[in-house]
């Protein structure tokens, strides 16, 4: 029984399979097309009643938040591939510190500086110049608190590389690629470095090479 | 006036072992996040200090404070040498650092529990926690603090919880809690916001109207762990 990943085409979902190929296990997945509204399909809600993406189905369990899924299979297959939640309890503590930093104070406003730049025209929105700007400011001071940790310590949680930065690979991708927001991670010299050293991993590659971005400017 | 609070252990198997030093928690009780952490170390049994930080007077932007929570928020913890913030994370630590005290199900006893619990806190850190925590903001903090309230921020916000909640009526028709029949950490992640917006605000009924997420509201918020949460608010304003 091989698991499924829904929705790969999108960021969220991409760190579900990042994380898949770093434990080496094998993954299927299932399209949603998000502009036709697939995710408000009953269908779909009764796998993830919020309709949002991703949700994996893993034989009769379904489960869907993709920090969720990324903690169960990096936890479940921990012996194998990369070890993604470091080696002690109060590792494991480091790495849900910089994990829940990255849900509640990175993605917010990257979440909505991807809205704004690459998603309003495909919805038929006017761009908010106001909302971008406040939100570029808002990411940039995070940016500067993680130049700070990042000048101290090789990865977020430590000197290993984990969940904590994985989770943090599908949007950067669009800031840097479809955002024309480079600047904002190449201005500062170790976010730099440690954005080159974690997107360069094979598994990260992989990843963009088989699933493209659906939006592109 | 220093404040801390140390709760001493009555407890037999305590008593045998030499006593832990106390975890510290950095920050107010009023502070809902702060309160996420106190109502997990209640429920686990773990003793703490409470370290109080002024936020009226800008502590939690001082440089002392700044050096073990860079984004100058509450709370801080730390444990001996161990020091982190973000209160979901904390939670996380204690259930796994001390998993054979208090609720040993919190965070669940295998695998698959285990994930539906992540998946719930992720939902009430994703999708209920951004509306709720602008609407306690506004409707029960921003009153007492003489700030003017967005009328416009307020139902948009409104609208949005409401939404979520629709969601959490139908899971708790089929569920007795949100991961699944046992409290767990998922449940006490919501407890902090929808106090606030229950008791604090008149817009309590958007939980308490509704008739699943009344029962489960009735239920987790007359633990004994919460109770205690909400005495300890209640001796520091």
């Amino acid at each position: 029984m091989v698991v499924k990943v829904y929705g790969p085409a999108y960021a969220s979902p991409k760190r579900v399979l990042v994380c898949l190929i770093e434990k080496e296990v094998e993954f299927e997945t299932v399209p949603v097309d998000l502009l036709k509204g697939e995710h408000k399909d009953p269908e779909y809600l009764k796998l993830q009643p919020f309709g949002t993406v991703p949700v994996t189905q893993d034989g009769d369990y379904t489960l869907y938040e993709s920090r969720a899924i990324m903690r169960y299979y990096a936890e479940k297959y921990k012996s194998q591939g990369t070890d993604l939640l470091g080696k002690t309890v109060e590792e494991r503590g480091l790495v849900e510190n910089w994990l829940e930093v990255e849900a509640q104070s990175y993605n917010p406003p990257m979440f909505t500086l991807t809205v704004q730049i690459m998603l309003s025209s495909k919805l038929g929105l006017p761009r908010d110049e106001n909302l971008i700007k406040e939100s570029e400011e808002k990411l940039g001071k995070v940016l500067d608190i993680y130049e700070e940790r990042l000048s101290k310590s090789k990865y977020l949680a430590g000197n290993f590389f984990s969940l904590a930065d994985l989770s943090h690979l599908p949007f950067t991708q669009y800031l840097v690629d479809h955002m024309g927001k480079e600047y904002m991670i190449k201005s500062r010299k170790h976010v730099s470095a440690w954005w080159d050293d974690i997107s360069s991993r094979p598994s990260w590659q992989k990843v963009l090479q088989l699933y493209a971005a659906p939006f592109k400017n | 006036m220093v404040e801390s609070v140390t709760r001493r252990s009555t407890d037999r198997q305590d008593q045998k072992f030499p006593m832990a030093t106390p975890v510290k928690v950095y920050g107010p009780p009023m502070s809902t996040a702060v309160s996420r952490v106190l109502a997990c170390l209640l429920e686990k049994d773990v003793q703490f200090q409470l370290i109080p930080v002024n936020m009226f007077k800008g502590e939690h932007k001082s440089p002392d404070f700044l050096k073990i929570q860079p984004f100058g928020q509450v709370p801080a913890f730390q444990d001996e040498s161990t020091s982190l913030f973000e209160s979901r994370s904390i939670c996380r630590y204690l259930c796994e650092k001390y998993a054979e005290k208090g609720n040993t199900g919190l965070y669940g006893t295998n695998p698959l529990a285990k994930a539906s619990i992540d998946q719930w806190l992720e939902a009430e850190g994703q999708s209920f926690n951004p509306p709720s925590s602008v609407l306690v903001f506004q409707l029960a903090f921003a009153p007492r603090m003489k700030i003017k309230q967005d009328q416009a921020v307020i139902n948009e916000n409104e609208q949005k919880l409401a939404k979520v909640l629709e969601v959490y009526e139908k899971r708790l028709g089929e569920s007795r809690f949100l991961a699944g029949d046992e409290f767990s950490l998922a449940d006490l992640s919501h407890l902090p916001n929808t106090h606030y917006l229950v008791n604090a605000s008149d817009r309590g009924e958007l939980f308490t109207f509704k008739k699943n997420v009344g029962r489960w509201w009735g239920e987790i918020s007359s633990r004994d762990s919460w109770k205690k949460v909400v005495e300890m608010q209640k001796q520091t304003t």
